[in-house]
């Protein structure tokens, strides 16, 4: 019996066209929830103005990994040649060890949302 | 009510033998992962240790501050007592695993970066301390995940309810409302 694949061809047309359906696409922020998340979650190590356990947060879009002065990062992330964006900050809050063996920082941000709400509010800090 | 059949029963067991064992080669491997490559646990169990740093040092700046009443002096020197032994618990964690602790850094780079010229109040410095314990609390469930051997795992969690214990006296103490939604961390 000959198998086609004209009844699914509609479905792999949708997965085709459709970057939803292909990888759900991040959630948008909200930077006031944002805010309430980086203070109660990120606020034990990081500032937006000061270096402390971790750098300093301000201006974070668009910097290059292991650029803040006066920081002393491992040299895993140094090297990583990573800019952070909406997308390399996504990946590494729901994963930073595996974004970048070998970094300190090992904090884990599991909920997709929660990510998109205290990026929205990073990208605000100018 | 059900009564399962002896054999139900048995079968029942079987299956959650076979659950528990591949949960137990499932922790195995995680093991052996994390014997491979103890040097991630190393970097975030510094890191930790950096934040154990601090919050002994924030303790200390509050106690000196002449701003804390006697009873809540009193509170604050046993908080401070309690991540200095989270401290010695990291430092010798450290240590098994061969690494070399982080030091402390001053108490003046503390000040500064914590921002202690605008603690004016008791209550300022409540709420210093309550940011970094809830901070605190969160991120040591948040390593969780990245930490590699299962007795940092247990490490990590006895902490954290060490950190949300500090969270919820001191969220107490500033009259803050009860959370009506769960999960309170994480």
């Amino acid at each position: 019996m000959r198998t086609t694949l004209a009844p699914f061809a509609a479905l792999i047309f949708l997965l085709a066209v459709s970057p939803s359906l292909r990888a759900a696409a991040p959630p948008a922020g909200n930077p006031s929830r944002g805010a309430e998340i980086y203070e109660s979650h990120c606020g034990a190590c990081h500032s937006l103005d000061a270096n402390r356990i971790g750098p300093k947060h301000r201006g974070v879009f668009g910097r290059k990994a292991g650029a803040v002065p006066g920081f002393n990062y491992t040299r895993a992330l140094k090297s990583s040649g990573i800019v952070w964006t909406a997308d390399t900050l996504n990946r590494w809050l729901g994963g930073p060890a595996k974004m970048v063996p070998g970094t300190a920082m090992g904090f884990v941000l599991s909920s997709p949302q929660d990510r998109a709400d205290v990026i929205a509010y990073l990208k605000q800090q100018k | 009510m059900m009564i399962g059949t002896r054999r139900g029963i048995i079968s029942g067991g079987a299956r959650t033998l076979s659950a528990a064992g591949l949960f137990a080669l499932m922790g195995a491997a995680g093991s052996a992962r994390a014997a491979a490559n103890p040097s991630q646990d190393l970097a975030l169990l510094n890191a930790a240790l950096a934040l154990e740093h601090e919050g002994i040092a924030a303790y200390q700046l509050g106690a000196e501050s002449k701003l804390l009443q006697a009873p809540v002096l009193q509170v604050a020197v046993t908080f401070q007592g309690h991540h200095k032994q989270h401290r010695d618990d990291l430092v010798a964690a450290i240590k098994r695993l061969g690494g070399a602790p982080v030091a402390a850094k001053s108490e003046a780079d503390y000040a500064k970066e914590l921002n202690a010229a605008s603690l004016k109040s008791q209550t300022d410095v409540l709420k210093l301390a309550l940011k970094l314990e809830r901070g605190a609390t969160n991120a040591y469930i948040g390593i969780i995940p990245t930490l590699g051997a299962s007795d940092l795992h247990t490490l990590a969690a006895r902490t954290a309810c060490d950190e949300a214990f500090h969270t919820a006296i001191l969220a107490n103490a500033l009259g803050e409302a009860i959370p009506q939604k769960a999960p309170l961390f994480g």
